[in-house]
């Protein structure tokens, strides 16, 4: 065979394979096609933002000037010592933790109970858990002010039987209230699913083997229920992080949440650049935070699926 | 498997008129209105390998819960030693139950569910592995499974594994839940045998409950046959062999020919097939008895001349099957049919569709109640 015939052959070939590669690279498969919709969403409705809130970070203090100036002066203003703003990350970081480590305590046994005794029972009582999610948050706080207030339903109700109500609005008691309150479902419900996802025969199985109650939920219960009391802590902890009505409402103005320093920077304070610092920043440490959980998380070794 | 994994030598065969390690007196189960079991009366021998067979829903896990301390009776004594324990919680009994998803604990690994009895017990850590050592060579396991996550294994695995535990608790008696139910024919076969091994080894009272006669009968010391919530039969495999009490037992024996006798003139004929053909039966059956007759498959013969049996019906062969070293015969008599089965050394020469006598003698006929 000569050289030119086998040129020849491989120019043709490269020309027969041409047309039918590139076909290949524009036609999506079935996987891609599918999420489609929910990428152009994710794209336009998360990501955009996000890209648009970092600019704005590096941007000049009180200008408008995003993707046209970089600078660090906002951080460099958020991390000056004579700035009192980690005052309020603390507010948040610290309400969240304690929000999410009352609700742990204040959901298991309700989760306990729905996953196990309530039986029949169960639907309608998660409804109940459900129900107040119909009503706007801003309403259902205004309706426990109504309750805090002096002279309102607790403390008018001490006063008739010769008591005197304590005062608890306005404090950050009452925010940690607020919080718990509202952000109840979104631990319970994670948690009874984890609860319900332990096999009772492992539960009669170590009664039968002698271990105690207590060893039991030890060694069992709580280990098998993790998934999903991590994921609940996980998604109320963020929550908490974000939350600015409890303060608001409840709290009045004794303290100030990171949220509400943010939302005051986009609006009288006109300087976007600096609530844009702030909301980066905000998302770094409670995205560095998740992820140190997730990675605790192993799902797969949980479930002992490996 | 290793002796040395028990401290003492297991006792030979138990003694019958030893007193029972369990024993229930008039033991009732209801669910509201449902009766799950009804008014049993069982001695459970110390050191027996004791069987409780019936189908699904018969209420054979129901009897092992309240054995196992999980439900109290409703009615009844069940007395551990002479001791009442009704309401004993499980945790305080001597006894360990096997369950039929064997309930490992799959965020442990198999030395940690082995050890877990141990754990509850405050042994040790080191002396705890150094018995889920000893224990995973006795149920044939390697050492270096110890280490492995017990979802890893298979499901004979998984099988040693969960009985490791409950020995590792040492109870003095062990429930079985249909252990073996998820495992192919031939692992079962095999963990039957490991299983009646280790009941020889242990020494330990073995209480197991199967819907399946043939596993009973590999395993046990006895075996109680059970239906509808009450305990139709209790006897050695033996005794329910030779001498099923109701038709109900022989049928669920496996492949019998069991069909119901009626009166005729002169004597008893069989219900469903026409004809001359009356009974010749191992003992007189009085007036008011309804009873039925059993004959297994291998009694029956095909006969040639009149001479040829005591009993002989004609029919038709309808199909034959092929079971290996023997070959079994569907005849066909009337609207009756029977099992019919041969060594291959003597099959039948005939082929699916021809006449033929079948016949069998009084002697291999059972009585049972109808």
């Amino acid at each position: 065979m000569s050289g030119a015939t086998a040129v020849a052959d491989a120019s043709r070939l490269a020309v027969g394979a041409s047309p039918a590669r590139t076909r290949a690279a524009f036609r999506l498969s079935r996987g891609a096609l599918c999420s489609l919709p929910v990428g152009l969403t994710l794209l336009l409705g998360f990501v955009a933002p996000l890209a648009t809130v970092a600019a704005y970070a590096f941007a000049t203090p009180k200008s408008f000037d995003v993707f046209r100036s970089f600078t660090l002066t906002n951080f460099a203003s958020i991390f000056d010592p004579a700035n009192t703003v980690w005052q309020s990350f603390v507010w948040s970081l610290g309400l969240a933790v304690l929000t999410v480590v009352a609700l742990a305590v204040v959901a298991y046994p309700i989760a306990w109970g729905l996953a196990r005794s309530f039986g029949r029972w169960s639907g309608f009582i998660s409804v109940l858990f459900v129900f107040p999610l119909f009503v706007s948050e801003n309403v259902r706080l205004y309706g426990w002010t109504l309750f805090f207030l002096k002279n309102g339903v607790l403390d008018g109700t001490l006063k008739l039987v010769g008591g005197a109500g304590p005062e608890v609005l306005y404090t950050p008691g009452a925010i940690l209230f607020g919080m718990v309150y509202v952000y109840l479902p979104f631990m319970l419900f994670p948690m009874t699913l984890g609860l319900a996802m332990v096999p009772k025969d492992l539960v009669e199985a170590a009664r039968d083997l002698g271990a105690s109650r207590l060893l039991i939920w030890r060694e069992i219960e709580l280990p098998l229920a993790t998934p999903g009391v991590l994921i609940g802590m996980l998604l109320t902890f963020v929550l908490a992080v974000g939350a600015v009505a409890e303060s608001k409402v409840l709290g009045g103005q004794s303290v100030i949440v990171i949220t509400h320093d943010i939302e005051i920077a986009f609006t009288y304070a006109q300087n976007w650049p600096l609530g844009s610092a702030l909301a980066l920043l905000l998302t770094v440490i409670v995205g560095a935070l998740s992820l140190a959980a997730l990675a605790k998380l192993d799902l797969d070794r949980i479930l002992g699926r490996r | 498997m290793t002796a040395a994994a028990f401290a003492s030598p297991p006792a030979p065969s138990p003694l019958p008129e030893a007193l029972p390690i369990l024993q229930l007196v008039g033991v009732r189960k209801t669910f509201g209105a449902f009766a799950a079991v009804e008014r049993i009366d069982l001695d459970i021998r110390d050191g027996e390998f004791l069987t409780i067979v019936g189908p699904s829903g018969s209420g054979k896990t129901t009897l092992l819960r309240m054995l196992a301390g999980m439900e109290a009776p409703s009615e009844g004594d069940i007395s551990l030693r002479g001791v009442r324990i009704n309401e004993t919680p499980p945790a305080r009994r001597p006894t360990c139950l096997v369950f039929q998803s064997l309930a490992l604990f799959p965020h442990k690994t198999v030395g940690e569910n082995i050890e877990f009895p141990l754990k509850v017990k405050k042994v040790s850590p080191a002396a705890r592995k150094s018995r889920a050592l000893e224990l995973l060579r006795l149920v044939q396991l390697p050492e270096s499974y110890y280490a492995k996550n017990v979802m890893q294994c298979s499901g004979g695995e998984r099988q040693r594994v969960a009985l490791a535990r409950a020995l590792a608790y040492d109870p003095d008696v062990l429930f079985f839940d249909e252990p073996l139910s998820a495992l192919d024919y031939k692992l079962k076969k095999v963990m039957e045998k490991e299983l009646k091994d280790l009941h020889r080894l242990s020494g330990k009272t073995f209480v197991y409950i199967t819907h399946s006669l043939e596993e009973a009968m590999v395993m046990s010391d006895r075996i109680g046959v059970m239906r509808a919530g009450r305990l139709v039969q209790v006897g050695t495999p033996e005794e329910i062999y030779t001498q099923p009490s109701t038709k109900f037992v022989a049928e669920f024996m496996g492949e019998v020919n069991v069909f119901d006798a009626v009166r005729a003139e002169g004597g008893w004929r069989i219900d469903g097939v026409d004809g001359p053909a009356t009974l010749n039966l191992p003992s007189a059956l009085r007036e008011a008895d309804a009873a039925a007759v059993v004959v297994r498959p291998e009694f029956l013969r095909f006969v040639e001349g009149p001479a040829g049996a005591q009993n002989r019906l004609t029919g038709v062969v309808f199909n034959e099957y092929a079971l290996g070293s023997r070959i079994q015969y569907q005849v066909r008599v009337g609207e009756k049919t029977f099992l019919l089965e041969l060594s291959r050394a003597n099959a039948w020469r005939g082929k699916p569709g021809d006449a033929a006598i079948i016949g069998w003698d009084a002697r291999d006929a059972i009585v049972v109640a109808a």
